[in-house]
């Protein structure tokens, strides 16, 4: 799974992407034997792609779904377009392409069998991997048809028409994930589990301050210790993206690697990073956010004039904390280097950005390169940074063996690219009708030279800009030596908190329904966006409108009843092309001990959700990553990272999940976009406004265990 | 050292240093890579195996430690056609798929004890299993619903 903030402000083409080509006969494998193989093109991270993308081939190719073979493909954009698994993206990028894809296979058959029977094609018809001529009543299976589809050319995928919607026979059906099979009965299906002959198995020792440098170690030592082949030191160089200096050590198993690893001693050059913390980001970002603003994003109307209108306002300050992905699978990589060329078995999310690090790298072609991509045990975003295959790659090539670098759990904690903290300074009015008439939010973030760090920026048209007469979006940056990050529905899993919970306490200060307040925000006048229009359609208030009636009619928010102690709360967010409204039911104990008792969840991303049963699940398990997000942190510490494992970083767990996730799905026109991430920025701040609705208490900085509260 | 376990039902040997996690023999010495590493520290379950029927972390157990007969996701059953695995299916519950074979393990564990356990007693039993992608409703449900069939075979609790 996936994150990767796309602003909305060019075609993907300008963003850098490379677009690749789609090639239909590189997807579609069609066996005498009759196996229909279909590939899947991007990485799977749990977001379900190897399962869906195959379906929209196998729907327009008329492929038997219970009979045919997915594959995964490896990293080729000359035949399989841009491969990526990030920004929400894998629908919107592939939804046209792959079923003109199917398409293409599927008239390339019906011309094979036309020709085979020296009958018009349009006499002819597809169903279930088998032509049928309809007034001969002849029929063939694909495979049969095999040899003689090899001779017609493919057509031009611009050329083939699709099917009417209506027609579908797999999109919009539940179709289970195509590895579950091999998931419950144990087989290597991950990198983790990937081994080439001859291989040895490596850890790589790093400084626990980002970008420090190896002075000495005691290498001489460690390499007496049982089981160790290799140790030797990598100078790495300063890009924290890249390769890093580090020790390495390899050895006939992990745990003898891992064993003389703590024999290791390193010596380091820390540089100054080490006087960095989260405490002190957070008093920077003080001064900072009661100065006046380096950087202005937007501005509408007069806030100041109404503000003093409104006697001043309201005036909050929010923030939220550092936080890492932690993939369940922790960063591995298998790498093999001989005669010039190198070839990866890699668990990563971007293997078009992979391939001109390796090749600067280690100095070769990217053309040397292949990449086999690997089911990989979640993402969230970890793996779009291709860190850890550089090392792989470096060490291999050192090495001169196959080499499996495997990373321990505190590397992964310690060595990861995490949601920068943010820190809004905010000032709102709202008139006694209840509309939000002044808006100013200074966003306190980090960067240097007016640049925004990694995934640490705010789009100038970012609700509720637009909707509020009176706005501004100002910016101010400190810097920093951590490396940042995309987390899963970046930007919006820290922005969603801070404008929900604000809109909620204008609402209550207005003494009016939270619910109404918001519905009257997005029934105001829309003004004109700042950015220009990109490859994403702009935010639709209708559609918003659309999805919070959805969720206020199934949670019963009108006739909530708010007990002390127990309530409902209500939040919205749009990011990667998604709508979605939840209504949190939570309670709180006098040891301010927090249950989730029921979520429910609305959601419009088009016309068609394509894998029905995978789209709830894919749902409910955003939710469960947002409720995470609640309760931990990850603290900086000395230029580290404190957290080094799940005692102390630590997703949600069975006994915490609520009882129930409803999901309803509201169908609008348009084409289908992307699921990974926009289901959960709103499940943070509803239950924060839920809290406070219960308590009374504004929760205006995360985690809540800042507060005194846990998990009941 | 050398050490013979019996694992799957098959007697297999291992040559490695008696604090050796019985993870890292299962995955590196016998390449059994069902059985996952998730965290080293006995926090997350995704290295969960049953002893005799009893689910245990493999991280946490040094091969010179382990008495009984190992049981991995590979030796649940011999074709997938264990209750759990068939649920699992079913309600096309994993998403990365990364902690269900820990998952499973777990839960043929609390089925072996407790034939039809209810959400609190689920909830409870499956709390040392981590699933970072979030499937625990599925999780539950799935658990719900193979308990409805009778577990036999290897995943079974051995009668001492
Ligand atoms: S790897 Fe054993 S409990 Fe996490
Ligand atoms: S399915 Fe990914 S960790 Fe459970």
């Amino acid at each position: 799974m996936l994150a990767l903030r796309v602003q909305p402000a060019g075609p993907v083409e300008a963003q850098g992407f490379p677009m690749g080509t789609f090639e239909t006969t590189a997807f579609i494998r069609i066996d005498p034997d009759g196996t229909v193989t279909l590939l899947a093109k991007n990485p799977e991270t749990g977001q379900g792609v190897k399962t869906m993308l195959p379906m929209l081939i196998a729907e327009e190719l008329d492929a038997d779904w219970a009979t045919v073979k997915i594959a995964q493909a490896d990293a080729d954009q000359s035949k399989y377009g841009f491969q990526l698994a990030g920004g929400s993206l894998s629908t919107p990028l592939n939804w046209q392409p792959l079923r003109q894809v199917g398409a293409a296979g599927r008239q390339m058959l019906l011309t094979a069998a036309a020709q085979t029977w020296k009958v018009p094609v349009a006499e002819c018809s597809a169903a279930r991997s088998r032509v049928t001529h309809g007034p001969s009543g002849r029929t063939a299976t694909y495979g049969q048809l095999a040899s003689a589809m090899a001779t017609v050319p493919p057509p031009d995928l611009a050329s083939v028409t699709l099917k009417d919607p209506k027609d579908f026979t797999i999109i919009g059906t539940t179709r289970a994930g195509v590895d579950n099979p091999a998931i419950v009965t144990g087989q290597p299906v991950f990198s983790i589990d990937f081994t080439r002959p001859g291989m040895l198995h490596a850890v790589f020792e790093k400084c626990p301050v980002f970008g420090g440098a190896v002075v000495s170690a005691n290498l001489d030592e460690v390499r007496k210790l049982p089981g160790v082949r290799q140790v030797f030191v990598v100078k790495g160089g300063t890009n924290l993206e890249g390769l890093l200096p580090g020790v390495a050590i390899l050895a006939d198993s992990f745990w003898q690697a891992q064993s003389a690893r703590r024999q290791l001693k390193v010596t380091w050059a820390e540089g100054s990073t080490a006087d960095e913390s989260s405490a002190g980001y957070a008093k920077v970002a003080d001064q900072l956010g009661a100065a006046a603003p380096a950087m202005t994003m937007r501005t509408d109307g007069d806030v100041d004039g109404a503000l003093k209108a409104a006697g001043g306002g309201v005036e909050a300050a929010y923030s939220y904390p550092f936080f890492g992905h932690a993939p369940l699978e922790p960063q591995n990589c298998v790498a093999e280097f001989a005669n010039g060329r190198l070839e990866l078995w890699a668990p990563t999310q971007t293997p078009s950005f992979a391939l001109p690090m390796l090749a600067q790298t280690l100095g070769i072609e990217p053309s040397a390169i292949t990449i086999h991509l690997m089911r990989t045990g979640g993402g969230f975003g970890r793996r779009l940074t291709n860190d850890f295959t550089v090392e792989a790659a470096w060490i291999a090539k050192e090495a001169g063996v196959p080499v499996k670098l495997l990373w321990t759990r505190e590397d992964d904690m310690t060595h990861d690219f995490y949601r920068p903290a943010g820190y809004h300074y905010l000032k709102g009015a709202v008139d006694a009708a209840g509309t939000i008439v002044a808006w100013r939010d200074h966003f306190v973030s980090f960067g240097k030279n007016g640049q925004f760090a990694n995934s640490a920026n705010m789009g100038p048209d970012e609700f509720p800009a637009r909707l509020v007469p009176n706005f501004a979006l100002h910016a101010s940056l400190m810097p920093t030596g951590v490396p940042t990050g995309a987390l899963r529905a970046p930007g919006s899993n820290g922005i969603a908190f801070v404008v929900q919970s604000f809109i909620d306490e204008l609402a209550h200060k207005a003494g009016k329904d939270p619910l109404d307040v918001r519905l009257g925000l997005l029934g105001a006048t829309y003004l004109p966006a700042k950015a220009p229009a990109g490859l994403f359609p702009a935010f639709e208030p209708a559609r918003m409108r659309g999805v919070l009636e959805l969720v206020a009619g199934r949670s019963g928010w009108r006739a909530r009843k708010t007990s002390s102690g127990r309530a409902l709360g209500l939040a919205f967010h749009y990011s990667h092309m998604g709508y979605f409204a939840e209504v949190a039911d939570v309670s709180v104990d006098a040891e301010k001990r927090v249950r989730v008792h029921k979520v429910w969840v609305a959601a419009d991303i088009g016309s068609q959700v394509i894998n029905p049963g995978a789209a709830d699940n894919m749902v409910q398990g955003a939710v469960i990553d947002g409720l995470s997000q609640l309760m931990y942190e990850t603290t900086i510490e000395n230029g580290r990272a404190k957290e080094t494992n799940f005692d102390a970083f630590t997703p949600l767990r069975m006994r915490q999940v609520p009882a129930e996730i409803e999901v309803h799905w509201l169908k609008t026109a348009g084409p289908p976009t992307g699921l990974g991430e926009p289901a959960l920025p709103p499940i943070i701040p509803a239950v924060t406004n839920a809290i406070f609705a219960a308590t009374g208490e504004r929760v205006r900085s995360l985690p809540l265990s800042k507060h005194g509260y846990r998990w009941a | 050292m050398a050490y013979t376990l019996t694992v799957n039902g098959r007697s297999l040997d291992a040559d490695v240093a008696a604090d050796t996690p019985l993870l890292w023999v299962l995955r590196d010495s016998l390449r059994l890579t069902g059985t996952k590493f998730g965290c080293g520290v006995g926090q997350c379950g995704a290295c969960t195996v049953l002893i005799d029927g009893r689910a245990i972390r493999a991280c946490q157990t040094p091969v010179s430690a382990v008495k009984g007969r190992v049981t991995t996701i590979e030796g649940l059953s011999d074709d997938g056609s264990h209750p759990l695995q068939r649920a699992w299916r079913e309600l096309d519950v994993p998403q990365c798929g990364y902690c269900q074979a820990g998952q499973i393990m777990s839960a043929a564990s609390l089925l072996a004890r407790n034939p039809a356990p209810d959400d609190a007693t689920i909830d409870r039993e499956m709390s040392g299993n981590i699933c970072r992608c979030g499937t625990y409703l599925r999780i539950r449900a799935a658990i719900h619903q193979a308990a409805g069939s009778a577990v036999s075979g290897p995943g079974a609790p051995v009668q001492r």
